[in-house]
């Protein structure tokens, strides 16, 4: 009989990644782990490396350290691997990993996803992971055929000796690899010999998605698990006074009515019980200092701070002197309200908190903070908690909370009722619950000579900030995240200056898809777009005279300018718009075309979207996260607005926050730029370009510049009859 | 006690009989496919079929449908327009991350039920229904015309 070590994930991982030296492992992974026994009846697999699995029954399975929340990871990170590993693609099963040092963001040194950073950040780890593996497997067929391992070699899940065409299935390898000795410096693929790497390769997780079977946090289920719902204070900052809940717990199904740091959760049977329970609950309310907060008066003030000096993000030439002599100057105020992600599923997390552990599952961005965060709230070791990752249902950045708040509520419930139990959110809850996209507001000038050209530009930014009290708060008075797109603008301009406010409001913000460029682009695009149309330019010539020395940005411009067919005549009533931006490495330009009915309502006809994100992994995806990017850019221009009065946020579900439906979906035609350059990022950087894109192309059609998001139909309307 | 019939199977639940549907089916039985998104059929996560019809589960009482035949995701594919919606769907790629897909796939199976053939314009009006929010919905009109015709090629054989 075989010995099997059981060794702690944690022991194992920690003693260095690479085991080998004669050890079989057979060790409990988590989430899906029926899947994995079933994979492994015995038990008996290969783990080169914290993430390759591979089984006697040739399965591969391969832990993914990156959250998949549409943007296809699962499928993305995977392909680096196999590309190196030459395994049959069916054969590939993918699981999510563990909270580990092992699965750090290799820039971040803790465990997350976000910034559109998952395909470049493990392009190099995640290949070299699976070419360790190869040679392994090489190296254990060889010593078993007693051949030189150079006479061998690796296709579809096989390895396969030249000379005498005998082949060995990697499963049959399984024992024998696990002892080899862990090669080093295993030399990768030249992209030119690449399988996988740069092919539409379909997504691993289609089926699942189409027949019901995926897991995600809002759906997992435990024994004995109970559900609760939390009711939070009305105004940010808020707290309870006193409640009563004696009508609640008269509700059948509802078990228990405890207060927790974030507010009261009734806790019951299930999610109806909890409801009920919810709605006879009695609670008064300390509302604390925001409770006269309005959006009217937070303008007012953004609007005065606008007109005063800044933090300076950016400084070059001379520009209040230029400014001061330009034989023309152009002036605009741009503003963008507090947006909430929405995510399809409303946030939950599920948590088993036992006396020296505790096991959460939910759909996060960010393991390692949120599994500290739940240390803490538990009284346990970091290393006492496992957060068992699930599919997440959309996540845009609030599944990635630097206060942990949706785990760190869910473990507090949990230590008051002792009991396995899921907290979910309403959609009420989860619209209300904060960390939103800033409000923003711009004060952005531009100066031009006598010739029409453009030589000094300045730009005032005020908005809260994203980064300041976080773990990544870089604690300097200017916020990266709240100026870039703005201090980095690409335009051949000789004076610059851009200058920034960060008012503290109390209203939780949060990075929200693409983060600041979700307004700076908006705002510069727009803003170039008047330039150019205040000399008589083509607002694309004007660009690409501007961009001659930014390859990248003139590329993207031109070949969206091109399959637009741009300067071709439109329908009647039709106007067209572009835009281009750079965001997370990679850079977009898209042209949009629009008409306005009479009554003000903006119909989107078709979207041409061009990018450059250097080399490509699968591009089917990047196909699909332009789409996605210009639908969820879409619904902030046409929709999104989170508003406040009393300290009350106003919206409350998709009837007052609405987003864009299929009716409203226009033709989106996406071209990729082939490039050898470094990978940049795709979940984020489709959103920045679209909401100028669209803007410009209103102006171009009905001389109304758009300067306020969203767009208020009924201004629009006004305004086309004046 | 209130009987149901889901995907072709008896069950008796007790339970209060104003409880939606949708948490019948997600907790009661387990069913989790079947989705929560709004509470206030706004965004269609919870379609499910009610004697073929495509109904919101979520506003849907359950003492409403007491005896009544109900599909959900779990059981869509025994159907040939499940079939076939389920199969175009992984053709296209269609699903990012897949929260809402469940009550696409239920509203268009019932689209195809009613109309084998529909153009973009019934497409989008049956399907704006459903929200989105990774922005699926090109590739849904694609996927449904993909299945209509396999549907309509299907037939000739």
């Amino acid at each position: 009989m075989k010995e099997i070590v059981h060794l702690s994930r944690r022991s194992f991982l920690k003693n260095g990644i690479l085991v080998g030296g004669g050890l079989t492992l057979g060790f409990y992974l988590p989430l899906r782990g029926s899947l994995s026994g079933a994979s492994n009846p015995s038990g008996v697999t290969f783990m080169p490396n914290a993430f390759i699995r591979i089984g006697t029954d040739d399965k591969v399975t391969i832990i993914v350290n990156k959250s998949e929340m549409g943007q296809g990871v699962y499928t993305s990170l995977p392909m680096l691997v196999a590309e190196e590993l030459e395994v049959d693609w069916t054969k590939i099963r993918v699981e999510a990993a563990p909270v580990d040092p092992a699965y750090n963001h290799t820039q971040w040194g803790a465990q997350g996803t976000g910034g559109s950073t998952s395909v470049w950040s493990e392009w190099d780890r995640l290949r070299k992971a699976g070419a360790t593996a190869r040679v392994m497997l090489i190296n254990a067929a060889a010593e078993i055929w007693k051949v030189d391992p150079a006479s061998c070699r690796a296709e579809k899940g096989f390895i396969i000796q030249k000379g005498t065409g005998q082949r060995i299935s990697y499963g049959k390898l399984v024992e024998k690899a696990s002892q080899m000795k862990v090669p080093k410096d295993v030399p990768l693929k030249e992209p030119k010999d690449f399988k996988v790497i740069g092919k539409s390769m379909k997504r691993l997780d289609t089926p699942e998605k189409t027949n019901g079977e995926a897991i995600f946090g809002m759906d997992v289920k435990i024994p004995g698990m109970l559900t609760a719902v939390v009711v939070r204070p009305p105004v940010f900052g808020g707290n309870v006074k006193s409640f009563n809940a004696k009508k609640a717990k008269a509700i059948p199904g509802v078990k228990e009515v405890v207060q927790v740091d974030s507010g009261v959760a009734v806790i019951a049977e299930g999610f109806w019980s909890a409801s009920k329970g919810r709605e006879a609950l009695e609670i008064v309310w300390d509302e604390g200092i925001l409770a006269k907060l309005a959006t009217k008066g937070m303008h007012e003030e953004f609007e005065r701070l606008a007109k005063t000096p800044g933090a300076v993000a950016k400084k070059k030439g001379n520009p209040q002197q230029v400014f001061s002599k330009a034989a023309k100057q152009l002036h605009a105020e741009y503003e963008v309200p507090y947006l909430a992600h929405a995510c399809m599923e409303p946030l939950n997390c599920l948590v088993d908190l036992h006396d020296n552990r505790c096991e959460i599952w939910t759909g996060t961005q960010l393991q390692t903070l949120d599994r500290d965060a739940a240390a803490r709230v538990a009284g346990l070791k970091p290393e006492q908690v496992n957060i068992h990752t699930t599919f997440l249902g959309g996540g845009f950045g609030r599944r990635g909370n630097p206060q942990s708040d949706f785990v760190a509520e869910a473990v507090s419930v949990a230590k008051v009722i002792k009991k396995p139990v899921k907290v979910i959110w309403t959609r009420e809850d989860d619209m209300k619950g904060g960390y939103y996209r800033p409000m923003w507001y711009d004060r952005i000038a531009a100066g031009l000579d006598d010739q029409g050209n453009l030589i000094a530009w300045q730009h005032t930014i005020v908005g809260q900030s994203i980064l300041s009290g976080t773990p990544f708060d870089p604690k300097k008075d200017v916020d990266p995240a709240s100026v870039e797109g703005a201090e980095d603008i690409p335009y051949e301009i000789q004076n610059i200056l851009v200058d920034l406010h960060s008012p503290k409001i109390g209203i939780p913000v949060q990075w929200w898809r693409s983060v600041g460029h979700s307004h700076t682009a908006f705002v510069v695009e727009s803003f170039m777009d008047e330039v150019a149309h205040s000399v008589g330019k083509d607002p694309y010539e004007f660009r690409r005279k501007l961009l001659m020395k930014r390859p990248r940005h003139l590329g993207v411009l031109k070949l969206a300018a091109e399959k637009f067919g741009w300067g071709k005549p439109l329908p009647k009533g039709h106007g067209r718009g572009i835009a281009v931006h750079e965001s997370f490495g990679s850079f977009v330009a898209q042209v949009a075309e629009v008409s306005v009915n009479p009554s003000g309502k903006v119909h989107v006809h078709k979207v041409v979207c061009a990018i450059d994100c250097g080399r490509i992994v699968n591009p089917d995806t990047i196909k699909a996260q332009m789409e996605s990017g210009i639908v969820f850019g879409l619904s902030a221009v046409l929709y999104g607005e989170i508003t406040f009065e009393s300290g009350r946020v106003n919206q409350s579900n998709f009837h007052d926050y609405p987003l864009l439906r299929m009716n409203e979906m226009p033709v989106v035609e996406v071209h990729i730029v082939p490039s050898e350059e470094k990978s940049g990022g795709v979940g984020e950087p489709g959103v920045p370009p679209i909401a100028p894109a669209v803007c410009n192309a209103i102006f171009s059609v009905t001389g109304k510049r758009i300067r306020r998001l969203p767009i208020r139909v009924e201004e629009l309307k006004k305004d086309l009859k004046s | 006690m209130i009987s149901l019939e889901v995907n072709g199977k008896r069950y008796e639940v007790d339970v209060r009989p104003d409880t939606p549907l949708l948490w019948v089916i997600r907790e009661t039985l387990g069913l989790t496919g079947t989705k929560y998104g709004c509470g206030m059929a706004l965004c269609g996560a919870c379609t499910v079929h009610v004697d073929g019809e495509a109904i919101r589960s979520c506003v849907t009482p359950v003492s409403s449908v007491d005896g009544k035949r109900i599909t959900t995701i779990e059981g869509i594919g025994k159907t040939k327009e499940g079939k076939a919606i389920q199969e175009a769907w992984i053709s296209d790629d269609v699903p990012q991350c897949g929260y809402c897909q469940s009550g696409q796939i239920m509203a268009a199976v019932a689209l195809l039920k009613r109309n084998p053939r529909p153009a973009d314009a019934e497409i989008d009006e049956t399907m704006s229904g459903i929200l989105c929010r990774c922005g699926t919905y090109q590739r849904i009109r694609q996927a449904i015309h993909r299945a209509s015709k396999k549907m309509a090629q299907g037939g000739k054989r």
